[in-house]
Order: structure tokens, then C-alpha cells, then sequence
């Protein structure tokens, strides 16, 4: 199986968000980046397939800085074959600007599996695998906790609502990963060393502007204080007054 | 007035509340046309709703940013040549486009952005519009679709009967660690019956990953984004991931026994001390109310 997965260099979960002097973008400094969690699913099912088939490649494609080739490494440590950065100095804010260069990137190669996370933990923009999908002419399934693939067909689930949709299609396809499709490997100490060896390509690519323009980024609006009730069953009776009188949300 | 094209959503042949929403929301950017159409054969969806938003001279595409709509938006919007405009909590008009404000970063900023794109593709975070009193009368036109597409819906296991998503539940009792064993979410249960089909029980990352939880119910970074009007936090202790997905909810209360919590830092009402004592007393109460 010939598999791409591709995965996004993303601020850690534990951020404090700090804007920039530009009023419209993340101040990185001091920031740890990570690869996006949902992209970590993705990897880690390109290489289960891959070692069920018992034959194939998986490549980690990623548009980001330079400095985004220590996430292609991660990916290449916990197993992934080789990687390829597209590397741009500024990202793109419209995600069809993302997705035509990671489209232009994967056409040239015929590949059974082309995988995703489901979004991005920076941009939350739950986008980018289906556009390239699109793009590619490739059927696609977005949010997917759990896959089974026999053959060229795939059996999909995702959750919905109230449920959980299953979802069939065909390969050569695209699927997005959410959580639940597998519990990612951890890089061993045997897969750093081994991953500074691996293949790691260096293209550099240009950006359009799209049609979105960012105007400013700025910190949530703040909840009004808070304030502690009481202690133990004795403020249940006041809770509940403040939520009825106070909130109206009873 | 420009038009917006209005993409509601169906199941089992009656509106979801989010379709109430999403006809508010277009009504107030433009003149708007309301339709439905039947996302089982999911490229045929797509592509008939495409083919109108080409035809109609559509200023915008409206959905909600529910799992089909997080589906359908992108597959629609790369038609079109542009990207979605993603999970948006505010739009206005703006000369010949919209601004926009989307939560990013968790939740931890706002991004606001001027949108170009003819037509704008627009996905609402579900539980941030308010639907108005004429939004329950659209009668949206349903779409025909040409069946053949590759990505089909063979079947929907739905969750069993009466038991409300977290994403579209008014009020949420979420459950953590301090539950300290799965079969105590029975206290969380009671309390959520006792506000009578309205309320779900949600739960941090820490309880589904240990198994005592669905991860349908997980709320958080990783999880489910929710905006309820009520989120009581029970023996949860507020850990960043887990506010990125309820901070925006309407009010908050955090019952926990450490005074020191990070969740009574979000939280509107706190009250400090053990949940097996206080959820009892509170459920005694709701149910008391609602007679
Ligand atoms: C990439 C990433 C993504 C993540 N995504 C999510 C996510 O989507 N959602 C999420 O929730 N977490 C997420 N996490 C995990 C998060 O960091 C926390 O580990 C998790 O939220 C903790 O769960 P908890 O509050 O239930 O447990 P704990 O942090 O262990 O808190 C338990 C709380 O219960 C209280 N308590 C104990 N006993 C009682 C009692 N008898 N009465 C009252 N209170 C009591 C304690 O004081 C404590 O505050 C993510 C982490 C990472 C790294
Ligand atoms: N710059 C990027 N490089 C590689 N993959 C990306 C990039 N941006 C997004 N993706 C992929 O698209 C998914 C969804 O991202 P998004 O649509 O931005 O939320 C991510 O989980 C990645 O798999």
C-alpha cells in the first residue's frame, strides 16, 4: 500500500496565546510546536496498514516553515518512510490556497490511501483533507473513528449527532482521522536514530493570498468573574437561587 | 438585497434545531433561499447544492458546522474554487464581503477575517446563533440529487432512544476523574433527568480514554465544542483542553472538592466540596422545580 499522510505543524495544546505586535497573528516566541494531534491518528493508521500489507510506503508530506522538517523527523521516528516539506515562510490564512499546494504535491503519485486529521488544533479549520480530495478527484470521508478496508473498499465510521454514521467508499481515497481511530505509537529511542537517516525532501513553494484576509486576532472576550457559592450540600439552595434569579437559565 | 443560499439540515423528515439557526443567521445577511437535500449519496449532495450555489447568484452558502455540515461545506466550497469559512460565532456584511469572527487556538483567540470569496462559503458553530420566532416556519426547498457518487451512507447506528448529543443539549453535566468509578455517572444521570429531556452528560478526556465514557460524550480540544446554556462541571478539574471545548458556554458552575481548581477560574458558580454529596442534593432541588 502507498500511503500519505499529511500532517501540520501546530502551537501545543498548552499555549498561552500571546498576539503579536501585528494585532494579527500568534506571538511565537517562547511557543513549543507540535505536530497537530488529530495528524498524529493519521500517522499512526498509514502505518498500520502499511504493516498489515506487509508491503509499501508511507510518506509525510507537510507545508510549513523550515523549522517544521523536526515534525516530519517525529513522523519519520515513529515509522513513516520518508518526508516531504513544502516549505513556505508565510501560511496561507484560506485553506484552499493549503489545499492546492498539497493537491499539486500528491497528484504526481498514484497513491491507495491519503490520509489527514480531521482539523487542526491551531486553525480549527475542518477543511483541508476534504478540499484536497475534491481537488484530487478522489472520494473522501471526513472525521473518521474507525476503518476497515478490504480489498479496494473501505467501511468508514464517524460520528454524528446522536450517532455514528458508517460510511462506505471506494480506494484510491481520502480519510481524516478523528480520535478513537487508534492509540498513536510513541517514537522509540530505536526510531530517532533511525529517522535521521530517512529520506526528507526540501521543496520551497509559494503561497497564494486566497480570498480571505486576516483583520485581527484578538483575545477571547473575558468571562465576568466567577465566584464560589459555597461549600459542601449547605449551597445548593443558593446555587440554585442564583441560577433561577440571577442566570434565568433554570 | 443579495442572496444567500441557506443549507438546512433534516433527520428522520423533520428540521434540526441547528436549520433554525442557519436561517436566521442568512436572513439577516441577505435575502435567503432555504433547501435540504438528502446527504446518504454524499458527492450527489454535494454537487446539487454546488450546481445551485453556481446558478443562483448566491452572495453566500450557509451551514452549520454540524458533522454533515463539516462534511458537505468543503466538498461544496472546493467547487466553487474557494475554502470554508469555518465554524464562524459572528458575520456581518461588509462592502463586497463579510467579516467574520471564528474562535481559534482552543478557543484561546479570535480571528477575525474579511471574507472575498463569490460566493462565500460559511460554516456556524452550532449553539451560537439564536434562532428568531420566524425561523420555525421556513419550508426550505428540497434539492433533487442524481444518485452515482462514491460516498455513500450505508447506515446510521443511532445512539439509543432519548438519549441527547452533548452538541445540542441546553444544558450539560460533565463528569471527570472525581467521579472516581464509571458506575457513579449514575448520580450524573439523575441530576440531567431531572431537568426532563433537556440535559446530556458529558465527560473530560481523563474518563472516556479510561473507558468509562463514550468518546461521543468527550468535550474538549479533542472532543466535542459545546455552547449550552447551562455546563455544570462535576469533578472535573479544568485542565486548558478540556475549557476549549465548553468556554463559551452561557453560564458555568464547577462543583469540585479542591477550592484551588482551575475550572472555578471559568466558572460563573462554584461549589466547593464532595460531588457525592452536593449532586444529590442539587438533583433534589431541579426535580423540585420542574414538579
Ligand atoms: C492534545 C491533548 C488533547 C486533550 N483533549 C482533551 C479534551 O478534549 N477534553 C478533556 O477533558 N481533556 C483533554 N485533554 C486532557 C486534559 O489535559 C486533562 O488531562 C483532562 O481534562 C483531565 O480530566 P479530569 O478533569 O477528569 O481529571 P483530573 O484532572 O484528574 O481532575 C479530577 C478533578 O476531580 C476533583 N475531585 C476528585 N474527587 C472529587 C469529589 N469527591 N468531589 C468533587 N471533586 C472531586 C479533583 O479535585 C480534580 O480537580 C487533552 C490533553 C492533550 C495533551
Ligand atoms: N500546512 C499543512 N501541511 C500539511 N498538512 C496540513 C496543513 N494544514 C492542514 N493540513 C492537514 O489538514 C488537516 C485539517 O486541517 P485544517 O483544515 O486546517 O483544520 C490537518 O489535520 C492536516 O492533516
Amino acid at each position: 500500500m502507498k500511503i500519505a499522510v499529511c500532517i501540520k505543524r501546530v502551537p501545543d495544546s498548552e499555549t498561552r496565546v500571546k498576539v503579536a505586535a501585528d494585532g494579527k497573528s500568534l506571538d511565537e516566541a517562547g511557543v513549543k510546536f507540535v505536530m497537530n494531534p488529530y495528524d498524529e491518528f493519521a500517522v499512526e493508521e498509514a502505518l498500520r496498514r502499511k504493516e498489515k500489507a506487509g508491503a509499501g510506503e508511507v510518506a509525510v508530506l507537510c507545508l510549513g516553515p523550515a523549522a517544521a522538517q523536526e515534525t516530519i523527523r517525529t513522523a519519520l521516528a515513529m515509522g513513516a518512510d520518508r518526508g516531504i516539506l513544502l516549505q513556505a515562510d508565510k501560511m496561507p490564512a484560506d485553506s484552499f490556497e493549503v489545499a492546492k499546494l498539497i493537491a499539486a504535491e500528491l497528484k504526481s503519485t498514484s497513491w491507495d490511501l491519503i490520509l489527514f486529521g480531521r482539523m487542526a488544533i491551531d486553525d480549527y479549520n475542518h477543511q483541508v483533507g476534504t478540499l484536497v480530495a475534491e481537488l484530487l478527484g478522489l472520494p473522501s470521508v471526513s472525521a473518521v473513528s474507525h476503518l476497515e478496508i478490504e480489498g479496494a473498499t473501505g467501511v468508514a465510521e464517524r460520528e454524528i449527532e446522536g450517532g455514528i454514521e458508517v460510511v462506505e467508499f471506494p480506494l484510491p481515497a481520502v480519510v481524516t482521522a478523528d480520535k478513537g481511530l487508534n492509540e498513536p505509537r510513541y517514537p522509540a529511542l530505536k526510531g530517532i536514530m533511525a529517522a535521521k537517516k530517512k529520506p526528507l525532501e526540501v521543496k520551497p513553494v509559494q503561497a497564494g493570498s486566497g480570498t480571505l484576509e486576516v483583520v485581527a486576532l484578538t483575545p477571547p472576550a473575558e468571562r465576568k468573574e466567577g465566584r464560589i457559592v459555597g461549600e459542601g450540600a449547605a449551597a445548593v439552595g443558593e446555587l440554585v437561587r442564583l441560577l433561577r434569579e440571577e442566570a434565568k437559565v433554570l | 438585497m443579495s442572496k444567500v443560499l441557506a443549507v438546512l439540515e433534516q433527520r428522520d423528515g423533520k428540521l434540526r434545531k441547528v436549520s433554525f439557526e442557519v436561517i436566521t443567521a442568512a436572513r439577516r445577511l441577505g435575502d435567503a433561499d432555504a433547501v435540504v437535500c438528502d446527504a446518504t449519496d454524499r458527492e450527489a449532495c454535494a454537487a446539487a447544492l454546488a450546481a445551485r450555489a453556481k446558478s443562483g447568484g448566491y452572495r453566500a452558502v450557509v451551514f452549520s458546522a454540524t458533522a454533515t455540515g463539516r462534511d458537505l461545506a468543503p466538498r461544496v466550497a472546493a467547487k466553487l474554487g474557494v475554502a470554508v469559512v469555518a465554524d464562524l460565532t459572528d458575520v456581518v456584511a461588509d462592502g463586497n464581503g463579510f467579516l467574520v469572527t471564528r474562535p481559534v487556538y482552543a478557543g484561546k483567540a479570535l480571528l477575525k477575517v474579511k471574507v472575498t470569496a463569490q460566493p462565500a462559503v460559511l460554516s456556524l458553530r452550532p449553539n451560537v446563533f439564536t434562532p428568531d420566532a420566524a425561523a420555525s416556519s421556513v419550508k426550505p426547498e428540497t434539492l433533487p440529487v442524481t444518485a452515482g457518487g462514491r460516498v455513500k451512507v450505508r447506515e446510521v447506528k443511532a445512539a439509543p432512544a432519548g438519549t441527547l448529543d452533548v452538541a445540542e443539549a441546553q444544558v450539560i453535566i460533565s463528569g471527570g476523574r472525581g467521579l472516581k468509578e464509571p458506575a457513579n455517572f449514575k448520580v450524573l444521570e439523575e441530576l440531567a433527568h431531572a431537568f426532563g429531556g433537556r440535559a446530556a452528560v458529558g465527560a473530560s478526556r481523563a474518563v472516556v480514554d479510561a473507558g468509562w465514557r463514550a468518546h461521543a460524550d468527550q468535550v474538549g480540544q479533542t472532543g466535542k465544542t459545546v455552547s449550552p446554556s447551562l455546563y455544570i462541571a462535576v469533578g472535573i478539574s479544568g485542565a486548558i483542553q478540556h475549557l476549549a471545548g465548553m468556554r463559551t458556554s452561557k453560564v458555568i458552575v464547577a462543583i469540585n472538592k479542591d477550592k484551588d481548581a482551575p475550572i472555578f477560574k471559568i466558572a460563573d458558580y462554584g461549589v466547593v466540596g464532595d460531588l457525592f454529596e452536593i449532586v444529590p442534593k442539587l438533583t433534589e432541588e431541579i426535580r423540585k422545580l420542574h414538579g
